[in-house]
């Protein structure tokens, strides 16, 4: 059974939402574009990763991108971190162009991410891991650091609350103190999610979370995603193979292809989309 | 069974990240704060500070140094040697040019002279990663070194080109020049070695040792995470030199007394510390206790076997000391590569269950 | 000529001289970093310990004679012969690569999946060891060294230059040691050699195979092992004809270890995994080293070879991480 969320711009608010409240479920809103990528296009010495590529995410949606291997597609995602810099193009965030920035100013804006090969710290536990998401909440300087006592003490304790509410939401409580190294693959992924969760992010970048995932630990993991969208409101791009899970869950899909934009709308659309279908999607025999 | 967790629980986020969660080793902690600054005063002499408890606390508080650039920070640095001789240096001006400035005060300010110097030696890290780095601390190293040799202005314009400490007081007692009593000299420096290392785990357990954590693990991730690199590479080695340097600063003023560059500060004092976080444990602040134990400690008892008890001449029991810590090295590292203060966690792990196996 | 511009011509070639004799000794540290990823610290203890050992051998002494004397009371010394310089070279050949086998079946198979960081210190752990056994083996003193490599300045060059200065100057030739020659011919020679044998024959492309990829390696058939034990066994005779050089010229003393000390910045210009690249960088590391000294050293104090290569290489490094020819790291998430 799915339901499809009903993905709708801000001017198609009513229509749509009159038909959710038809059927009885609650409608999903967007809003106005958090980001816009225009004519982006980054290269690595002769190789060109990507194409002229534009398109915009709305606040509160569910964006899925999706294509081939060597797309693009995380390269698109480092783009946005700002771990790479695109060599052409400009990114808009929240309305204004972005200058140069350093990653970490970059995650000090509210953007948090999970990467495709699990990026965690794995000489730490589970809790400190997600911890760290915090950095860009917690600034007790050195003085107080040292002293511990006093406002440093306090300043952990508050972070380590919000940390634990994100512990009960992923039911990761029983591996808190486990060092993330010993943790089999899924339970490492759902870390991950928490560490960027943890830092309460405007924009949230999902580098194929569902990947190497049985079909029960993806469904644990669409919920997640999809309560931290509707719960929290927090808008998500989402990389991801899984064409079910894309279909499903996400408002609307941009595909890559060979660092070149394929196909770009809801998934319906894109489903439809002869390009796209060509290039990756594939027709079934029967 | 009365080394256990069960039935302890902790109410408060504050508790759960105490130091010592279990009560056995509060305890423990305890007993050895009270033999340290009770019994050991009263039981003290000469040759027990000079061999063996003097040095062990002075290279306790290098070690920590050392281990929160190395070891919690995964910042290799060669240049500890480098920069224990700053902190000398800079106890050596402070006290011929402010003969009035109490001894505490000198020694915490070489300790801030010289984070000054290492966060300067610092910049080049944030380029440069893993063995070169290493390498490029060793700049560090030779440079300073050299400049210590060289530069007059550092010893005072003497002849002799070597630094000797003036005597000090504090509290009425010497604790630097020939005529410092053995109580003295300890408890100074045990003051500061309990002072540093609370400092040490306070700095750990919080966001500032995350970050470090997380560029030692990824520093990639880390930045993406909104970790600051410049702030928290530069910051490790400001602290890491503070520690070294008021290291330094006791070695030379209370342990040595008179010192000259390349002897004390070279390139094997910068390995001897480096082997001491090895041994005792990268990232964990009782491994750099154990560490510095083991290798004041060791070559004191070999020596004490081979030319006391065995008679050995002195330059054969040298070379046996090198192969047997070569070779202890090699040995601890196949064995154990996170160091003593590991196979001391699996053992408190296994004294959870006792006496139940499983 | 101007008498200045000769003198820096015959600063900038001592300053070539000894940037071969740095390349002899780091080219020991790239092959074994290509094979196996080891930064091998210990690399001048192995010079130092295969001249001690050749020297050894040369004056038959009797190995452990200090040690053995102290446990038995006994008072041996020497075997009482000598050997040719060919034979000792060979016996010690045999030894380095002995000792090869025992480091990879002792050391290598045990830390197999470790960090770098772990590896790089068990090398420190090793040249201490090594060092250790050595002066228990030989005895610490510093030796004489002498394989007949004819040393001291060249005769002939000193009369071909006499004539260039201008008339009037005082220019007594120039001065460049004969035996620094006969390094810089061993040293081509022997890159030469190994570039070939590492492009051309099977056992080179196995190691270069090993070097890219260790699984992979493992996947076509290749042993690990026997391409380690090879790896450290040339490791070991490139140490020795470093040991050869550097002993001739200054006797076989401990500081020969710290010579690996000086390949680092050597490495560090030219790239941890590139054979060519210890050779341009350990003339650059010369050269600029001599220069230095010549014209800055006076000025401020002198000794400036101490630091200098550090400096040098660290400031190279800010602009080019890799080195000259090493490879890019390209960091990815």
């Amino acid at each position: 059974m799915s339901i499809q969320p009903v993905a709708a711009t801000a001017k198609d608010d009513k229509t749509y939402a009159a038909q959710a409240v038809a059927h009885g479920i609650e409608p999903h809103v967007v809003g106005e574009p958090v980001m816009e990528m225009k004519n982006i296009t980054l290269r690595f010495g002769g190789l060109t990763a990507i194409k002229d590529i534009s398109f915009d995410i709305r606040e509160g949606e569910l964006r899925a991108i999706i294509g081939p291997n060597g797309a693009g597609k995380s390269s698109m995602l480092n783009v946005i971190n700002g771990f790479y810099h695109p060599q052409d193009g400009e990114i808009w965030f929240r309305g204004k162009k972005r200058g140069p920035m350093k990653p970490y100013q970059i995650a000090h804006q509210g953007i948090a991410r999970t990467f495709q090969n699990i990026a965690l710290f794995k000489g730490m536990s589970t809790l400190d891991n997600i911890m760290t998401g915090r950095m860009t909440h917690m600034n007790q300087n050195m003085f107080w650091q040292s002293l511990w006592w006093g406002r440093a003490e306090r300043e952990e304790n508050e972070n380590r609350e919000k940390v634990e509410k994100i512990i009960d939401f992923l039911e990761i409580q029983a591996i808190r103190k486990t060092p993330v190294g010993r943790l089999p693959y899924g339970l490492q992924k759902r870390v991950e999610l928490g560490r960027a969760l943890a830092a309460e992010p405007k924009l949230l970048l999902l580098d194929e979370p569902m990947a190497g995932m049985n079909v029960e630990e993806k469904e644990d993991m669409c919920r997640f995603i999809l309560d931290v969208n509707d719960e929290f409101g927090t808008t998500i791009v989402l990389i991801e193979h899984d064409m079910g899970v894309v279909m499903d869950i996400a408002d609307r899909v941009v595909v890559l292809d060979y660092g070149k934009k394929i196909g770009d709308g809801t998934p319906d659309e894109v489903r439809n989309n002869q390009t796209v279908i060509d290039a990756y999607l594939g027709v079934s025999h029967d | 069974m009365f080394y256990r967790e069960a039935g302890d629980f902790k109410t408060s986020y504050s508790d759960d990240a105490q130091t010592f969660p279990i009560k056995f080793d509060r305890l423990r902690y305890y007993v050895v704060l009270a033999i340290a600054f009770g019994v050991i005063p009263l039981l003290i002499n000469d040759y027990w500070e000079k061999s063996i408890l003097v040095p062990f606390l002075i290279f306790t508080i290098a070690a920590l140094g050392l281990n929160i650039l190395t070891g919690y920070c995964g910042l290799v640095s060669l240049g500890t040697g480098g920069f224990m001789a700053v902190g000398a240096y800079s106890s050596y001006k402070l006290m011929t040019s402010f003969p009035d400035l109490n001894m505490f005060f000198v020694v915490i300010l070489s300790g801030f002279i010289t984070a000054a110097v290492g966060a300067a030696f610092g910049l080049p890290s944030l380029r440069i990663k893993g063995f070169y780095l290493a390498v490029a601390t060793l700049a560090a190293q030779f440079f300073l070194v050299w400049l210590f040799n060289k530069v007059p202005w550092f010893y005072n314009y003497s002849a002799t080109g070597q630094i000797s400490a003036p005597e000090r007081t504090v509290f009425g007692y010497a604790v630097t020049g020939p005529a410092a009593p053995p109580q003295a000299t300890y408890l100074f420096c045990l003051v500061f070695v309990f002072l540093l290392a609370w400092l040490a785990r306070n700095l750990t357990r919080g966001r500032i040792g995350r970050q470090w954590m997380a560029i030692r693990d990824m520093d990639i991730a880390a930045e993406i995470i909104g970790v600051n690199p410049l702030k928290a590479k530069l910051t490790a080695f400001a602290v890491s030199s503070f520690f070294i340097g008021i290291a330094g600063s006791l070695f030379f003023a209370v342990y040595l007394g008179a010192a000259e560059p390349t002897e004390a500060f070279g390139i094997t004092q910068s390995f001897v510390v480096l082997f001491m976080i090895i041994i005792g444990g990268l990232g964990s602040i009782f491994g750099s206790f154990v560490g510095a134990a083991f290798m004041i400690g060791m070559p004191v008892l070999l020596k004490n076997v081979l030319t006391g008890t065995l008679g050995w001449p002195t330059a054969l029991a040298t070379h046996v000391e090198l192969t047997v810590v070569g070779a202890l090295i090699i040995i601890f590292l196949i064995m154990e590569p996170h160091g003593l203060a590991q196979l001391w966690r699996f053992a408190k792990e296994k004294l959870r269950l006792w006496p139940f196996p499983y | 000529m101007p008498v200045s511009l000769l003198y820096a011509l015959e600063v900038i070639l001592n300053g070539l001289m000894a940037g071969i004799m740095y390349s002899l000794v780091a080219l020991g540290f790239v092959l074994i970093f290509k094979a196996s990823g080891i930064f091998n610290y210990a690399q001048g203890v192995m010079a130092l310990f295969a001249a001690m050992s050749l020297v050894g051998f040369q004056n038959g002494q009797i190995p452990f004679a200090e040690v053995i004397n102290v446990i038995f009371n006994s008072d041996v010394h020497n075997f009482g012969w000598t050997m040719p310089s060919f034979m000792a070279i060979a016996l010690t050949v045999l030894l380095m690569i002995g000792f090869a086998f025992l480091v990879e079946r002792v050391i290598l198979r045990r830390l197999v999946n470790q960090e770098p960081i772990i590896l790089f210190m068990a090398t420190i752990g090793l040249a201490y060891f090594m060092e250790g056994v050595g002066d228990m083996m030989w005895g610490s003193d510093i030796k004489n060294l002498d394989v007949g490599i004819p040393s001291g300045g060249s005769r002939w060059l000193e009369d071909a230059t006499i004539g260039f200065a201008a008339a009037g100057e005082d220019f007594y030739g120039m001065y460049i040691d004969v035996l620094d020659v006969w390094a810089a011919v061993v040293a081509v020679l022997l890159v030469a050699s190994l570039t070939l044998f590492s492009q051309y024959t099977k056992t080179g492309r196995a190691l270069r195979a090993v070097a890219d990829d260790h699984q992979a390696a493992l996947s076509v058939g290749i042993s690990l092992r026997s391409i380690w034990v090879i790896t450290w066994a040339i490791a070991g005779i490139v140490a020795l004809v470093a040991g050869i050089m550097w002993g001739s010229k200054s006797g076989v003393q401990f500081s020969l270890s710290l010579i690996a000390l000086k390949a680092l910045p050597v490495l560090m210009l030219g790239g941890f995994t590139s054979i060519p690249g210890a050779i341009v960088g350990g003339l650059i590391i010369g050269v600029g080293e001599k220069l230095f000294e010549f014209y800055m050293g006076p000025l401020i104090g002198g000794a400036t070879e101490n630091w200098f290569a550090y400096v040098l290489a660290l400031l190279f490094l800010v602009f080019r991480p890799q080195g000259l020819f090493g490879d890019k790291i390209i960091e990815r998430v």
